[in-house]
């Protein structure tokens, strides 16, 4: 594969397009001048960071640093999409169980079948994409799952009254909670390449890559994370239920909004 | 919400009285275990109703909520529901005739329904469980005056007929004309 140079000049240029940013900002008194600052010095560094660790492990060519490093990820990324579906009470484990099974799965199936080989200049950069979209769907369904049920407790309650479980009480609201999960990258899908070029795409093209070479990877992540978005969705939306209900299939009292 | 209420409700109709925020709902809930208690026990025919099965209690003592809330589907869909997670048929006819309801209302889409429809469906889908118990909080508190004494008078007809009852409501009158006992509540206190 072909590589190119970046130049810490030629990043330091991209910075008159946040010029942009904050002038539009502070025009429209939209207040988001501080945000725009934190979120460039934040993305300097992080992305600085993760790079001197990618560098390190590809360095070091160990599949054990691979896995400390993804399973990091998987902690972050469960922390992140708990903080999103704060009206899920006890979230937390339902979403570490959908990002690592959607991880270790799609991973595993993409090893299995022979699209990638076990290196971690591919399981690093595609663990991440995984693992991060694993992460917006289950986020994405629970914080829709929290809506749906909050906003049925009394249908919901109807329902547990005939004699119904749990599961079956919350089951409407339950599918309605992983199709929101699943739908955006769906649609993302069904529209790339007319309307936005997806990332790795764009970096493979500039990278130099032939644009059928570009074009293929992109469909393998494009097809592989929509089987992992659908199965963190379906295990943080089918665990995740559970938390609104006492074992004795009552619905909980409403927490703190 | 309610504190230190002990009464015994005997088979029959039984009226749950008393103003809004005065428990009666909340006393309701206990019966069927919507909720539980803080302290103290719910006994039904004897048994502590935290020893029984809570999915089989629930089909003794159906609660038919305030506010209608039909499922998806048609009139026969919601009357078949109870039955159908036990494996039993009901007969819909029946107990569309016994809530009040032309059978002609079987196949109609149960959200298209007026309120006061939708409520005699709920009626109608508790009875397909052949509950020892009915459990009415305010069944009648969201319809309009017509439409209330219709149901009024299908709920009089049920106990007449011999159905178990326990009516929470905050109108007086209706809790003499359907029932043969009325307990009455006032903030979380038993009056009488």
């Amino acid at each position: 594969m072909s590589s190119i140079d970046v130049t810490l000049t030629e990043v330091a240029a991209s910075l008159v397009l946040v010029g942009i940013a904050v002038a539009v900002s502070r025009w429209r008194r939209a207040d988001l001048e501080q945000d725009l600052v934190v979120a460039v010095v934040r993305s300097f560094i992080q992305l600085t960071a993760i790079g001197y660790v990618i560098q390190a492990i590809f360095d070091s060519d160990s599949l054990l640093l691979v896995a400390a490093l993804l399973a990091g990820m998987v902690a972050f990324g469960s922390f992140t999409a708990r903080s999103r579906a704060k009206d899920v009470p006890g979230a937390l484990t339902p979403i570490a169980l959908a990002l690592t099974v959607a991880a270790v799965t799609t991973l595993g199936l993409i090893l299995v079948l022979g699209v990638f080989d076990a290196k971690p200049r591919y399981l690093v950069p595609v663990g991440g994409m995984v693992i991060g979209n694993a992460m917006t769907a289950a986020a994405v369904a629970l914080n829709r799952l929290g809506d749906e049920i909050g906003g049925a407790r009394a249908a919901i309650e109807a329902t547990l009254s005939l004699g119904a479980t749990s599961r079956q009480a919350a089951a409407g609201a339950v599918t309605r909670s992983l199709r929101s999960g699943m739908i955006t990258l769906i649609d993302s899908t069904k529209t790339t390449g007319i309307v936005f070029f997806p990332g790795a795409m764009t970096g493979m093209l500039v990278a130099g890559a032939e644009p059928v070479d570009a074009v293929r990877l992109q469909l393998i992540l494009l097809w592989s994370l929509l089987g992992s978005v659908s199965l963190s969705a379906l295990i943080a939306t089918g665990l995740g239920y559970r938390g609104f209900f006492t074992p004795a299939h009552q619905l909980r009292d409403a927490g703190p909004r | 919400m309610l504190d230190d209420v002990s009464v015994a409700i005997p088979d029959g109709a039984t009226a749950l009285l008393g103003p809004s925020g005065s428990g009666k709902s909340s006393l309701l809930r206990l019966l069927n275990r919507l909720s539980d208690p803080d302290l103290g026990t719910i006994h039904f025919k004897g048994d502590d109703v935290r020893e029984l099965d809570v999915l089989a209690l629930r089909r003794r003592a159906v609660l038919v909520p305030q506010l209608p809330a039909p499922l998806p589907g048609t009139v026969a869909d919601n009357v078949r529901y109870g039955p159908s997670l036990v494996e039993r048929e009901p007969d819909v006819n029946s107990c569309l005739g016994r809530a009040g309801l032309a059978r002609t209302y079987a196949e109609r889409d149960a959200a298209e329904l007026s309120v006061g429809e939708q409520q005699r469906v709920m009626l109608a889908r508790a009875l397909a469980l052949e509950p020892e118990v009915l459990l009415l909080d305010e069944p009648t508190s969201a319809l309009d005056e017509a439409t209330r004494e219709g149901v009024e008078r299908t709920l009089i007809e049920l106990a007449q007929a011999g159905v178990a009852m326990v009516l929470v409501t905050h109108d007086r009158g209706q809790a003499v004309r359907v029932a043969s006992k009325v307990v009455e509540l006032r903030e979380g206190h038993l009056v009488r």
